[in-house]
């Protein structure tokens, strides 16, 4: 039986979550969603596929303090395949203020979930005006954005160039990977939203082989003519300064969530790194938000690939390496008080002796 | 005309998934509830292809027999609680806008109705026939109603959620419950035959219960998959259970289980017993599997057989008929059937 993809929309309120997910249902893209909803939802949707849901948050009772898992998801999902055959993929919204990773868990944690769906990406709308206030005051703004395989910079037509890149710029030093798509009414390409595969192993890849390369501004979709290509290049080596605030009115945010990168040419010891993957989570996992590596195993002809969200973890093999490709591998975090150095020394630690 | 069974085996195509199946208390009617919304009746005792009545807007998602009456209760995610008399007619009992109605009971021995919708148990009284009262009670629950039970006199009620179940009277109005904590999300219920013994299957693959007369916790783990189906036999009581290799039956006359191991019955097939059924009369627990097996085992001599063969896809409902002659099934593709039963 094949898996039902699912994309979940995060943002707070206002920021355009219901009129993306109005777009999703109603533009002729061939395809037949099933749509969850929150009962705080924005907009009233109706439809015979649309299911009303109660955020229910449950700890998993395993003695693994950070592992909650949405109960409400679990029993829709179940349900939702009743009526199998009817609709192409569901689509999750989520209140304002919740944290993406209970969400993101049930997909790793439900054996029965992940029979019957797989997670494709989490989507993040945002609000260009007021996300430097909801990063000041809400822990929850900055995980959505931390969480996020995709950004929607929304409502774009009502700031300034400049505060536009800067808001840009507080994006990127939270996440650094996920591609911003600036958009005025949620307007973008479906495509760039759905069917992603931003949490399948084997896309890993072959979606964005360029995943931990990027540099800012590559990131830059532009959506929205009148804003151009104009924005500031900013030094993404963990030191931001927020000089930008002063100048165009937007909040100063001091980021506790922020993204590492790494890389290493030398082969890897799939012991030693295991044994270093599993500590750290176990220890730092509360903190590490995601994690994606794709790992070049002594001794391996296969890289391999690898995520987790908090401490859930799921890797293997993926493809062959090629005979004429420079082996390396590379992993990234996104978390709160990642200590650099620290982990660069101990993923270094792993290459074979 | 109808047919007497030839073939010990009688199945049935409805593509469509089969949520839930019933036998009627005469065991002269057979119900499989669909994903698309209708009812699928049957005779047991005949090959003829089922009725198809249509009864909800929706997917339905339980189903009971009618108290005493040659009728179902089926709850759909179209809100709605209907009942369907045996000859086709479906009359509405409630709806709920915007809900799904995922738990239904109705015992042969009460006079009421209760449905799972949301955090609430809603109680409503049985008539013969709609239209609907509003509901007795409306018992109100922390989270969602992963499930319910009654006990053997059907005068308590019981509503698994996350962290606990709660006991309520089944005609009290004003009420406060008896709650029973326990970590965890409970996500079913079942009331021992005795009314001793409470037990829920949990979300992190355990089994847990309370000794009522004592408040004593019991906890059985090590299932490598969720437990979805329970049953209990006949006296000695054991209490079968889906989710592992084999049916495991947990021994609950005299002590309770405390500290004895499980009797372990059936084969071991590639993927986990996904429904098991008791026997009405005799030990036989029947057990069906993920790759649409059906198996009988006795749990006092532990000998088993093979009633039908793998393909249809995993056996989500499973039933004995009121004289235990007959089990029915119905799998997640879709397809239904009657066994004939070849031990009384």
């Amino acid at each position: 039986m094949s898996q039902v993809p699912v994309t979940v929309l995060t943002g707070f309120l206002g920021a355009g979550k219901t009129t993306l997910l109005n777009r999703i249902l109603s533009e002729p893209h061939g395809r037949k969603y099933a749509v969850i909803v929150n009962e705080f939802g924005e907009l009233g949707i109706d439809g015979d596929l649309v299911v009303n849901a109660d955020e229910e948050v449950f700890e998993m009772n395993n003695g693994c303090i950070c592992c909650t898992v949405r109960g409400d998801l679990i029993r829709i999902i179940g349900g939702l395949m009743k009526r199998r055959g009817k609709f192409d993929g569901i689509v999750i919204e989520t209140t304002g203020l919740a944290d993406p990773a209970p969400v993101a868990q049930t997909f790793f944690v439900d054996d029965e979930v992940k029979d019957r769906a797989k997670l494709d990406s989490i989507v993040t709308v945002v609000d260009a005006k007021h996300l430097p206030l909801r990063l000041e005051d809400s822990r929850e703004a900055e995980e959505q954005v931390a969480f996020a395989d995709v950004i929607l910079l929304n409502k774009t037509d009502l700031v300034s160039p400049q505060e536009l890149a800067a808001v840009e710029a507080m994006i990127r030093s939270i996440n650094r990977f996920a591609p911003i798509h600036r958009t005025r009414d949620c307007g973008i390409d479906l495509a760039e939203v759905l069917d992603r595969g931003a949490f399948d192993l084997d896309r890993l890849l072959q979606v964005e082989p360029d995943f931990l390369e990027r540099k800012p501004e590559d990131h830059h979709h532009a959506h929205d003519d009148d804003h151009g290509h104009d924005h500031h290049h900013h030094d993404h080596d963990h030191h931001h300064d927020h000089d930008h605030g002063a100048s165009t009115g937007v909040l100063r945010h001091n980021p506790e969530v922020t993204s590492v990168s790494l890389r290493l040419d030398k082969p890897l010891d799939m012991a030693k790194f295991e044994t270093w993957f599993r500590q750290l989570l176990q220890s730092k996992g509360q903190d590490i938000l995601r994690s994606k590596g794709i790992l070049d195993m002594a001794g391996q002809d296969k890289r391999y690939v690898m995520h987790a969200v908090h401490m859930q973890a799921d890797g293997k093999p993926s493809t062959p390496w090629r005979p004429d490709e420079k082996r390396e591998s590379r992993i990234v975090f996104i978390g709160r008080k990642l200590d650099p150095e620290e982990l660069r020394c101990g993923f270094e630690s792993c290459a074979q002796a | 005309m109808q047919q007497e069974l030839q073939d010990p085996v009688t199945a049935w195509e409805l593509r469509e998934p089969i949520a839930a199946l019933a036998f009627d208390r005469s065991g002269k009617h057979l119900a499989f509830a669909l994903g698309d919304g209708t009812l699928a009746l049957a005779a047991p005792d005949a090959s003829d292809a089922p009725r198809r009545i249509a009864a909800h807007g929706g997917a339905i998602l339980c189903m009971a027999a009618d108290g005493p009456d040659a009728a179902f209760v089926t709850g759909g995610d179209d809100g709605a609680l209907k009942r369907v008399a045996a000859d086709g007619t479906v009359s509405t009992v409630a709806t709920w806008k915007g809900k799904w109605v995922e738990h239904v009971l109705c015992p042969a021995n009460g006079d009421f109705r209760a449905a799972a919708v949301g955090r609430t148990v809603q109680l409503l009284a049985r008539r013969d026939a709609a239209p609907v009262a509003a509901p007795m009670a409306v018992l109100e629950h922390p989270s969602t109603v992963a499930g319910i039970a009654v006990n053997p006199k059907a005068r308590r009620l019981a509503a698994a959620h996350y962290n606990g179940v709660s006991l309520w009277w089944a005609h009290g109005r004003e009420q406060k419950p008896k709650v029973l904590t326990w970590r965890g999300s409970h996500i079913g219920v079942s009331w021992s035959p005795d009314g001793e013994f409470l037990m829920t299957t949990m979300q992190e693959m355990d089994l847990h219960g309370w000794r009522l007369s004592s408040g004593e916790d019991m906890r059985m783990s090590g299932y490598p998959s969720k437990v979805r189906s329970l049953a209990w036999s006949q006296q000695p009581y054991f209490l079968a259970t889906s989710g592992a290799d084999r049916v495991v039956c947990w021994p609950f006359s005299g002590s309770g289980p405390m500290g004895k191991p499980p009797v372990e019955i059936g084969y071991a097939r590639s993927s986990p017993v996904s429904a098991v059924a008791a026997h009405p009369k005799g030990d036989w627990i029947a057990a069906g599997y993920g790759d649409g097996v059906v198996a009988l085992g006795s749990i006092s001599t532990r000998q088993a057989g093979f009633l039908k063969t793998p393909g249809g896809g995993k056996v989500d409902a499973l039933a004995f008929g009121p004289d235990g002659r007959r089990i029915a099934f119905g799998t997640e593709e879709g397809l239904a059937g009657v066994i004939r039963v070849p031990v009384t």
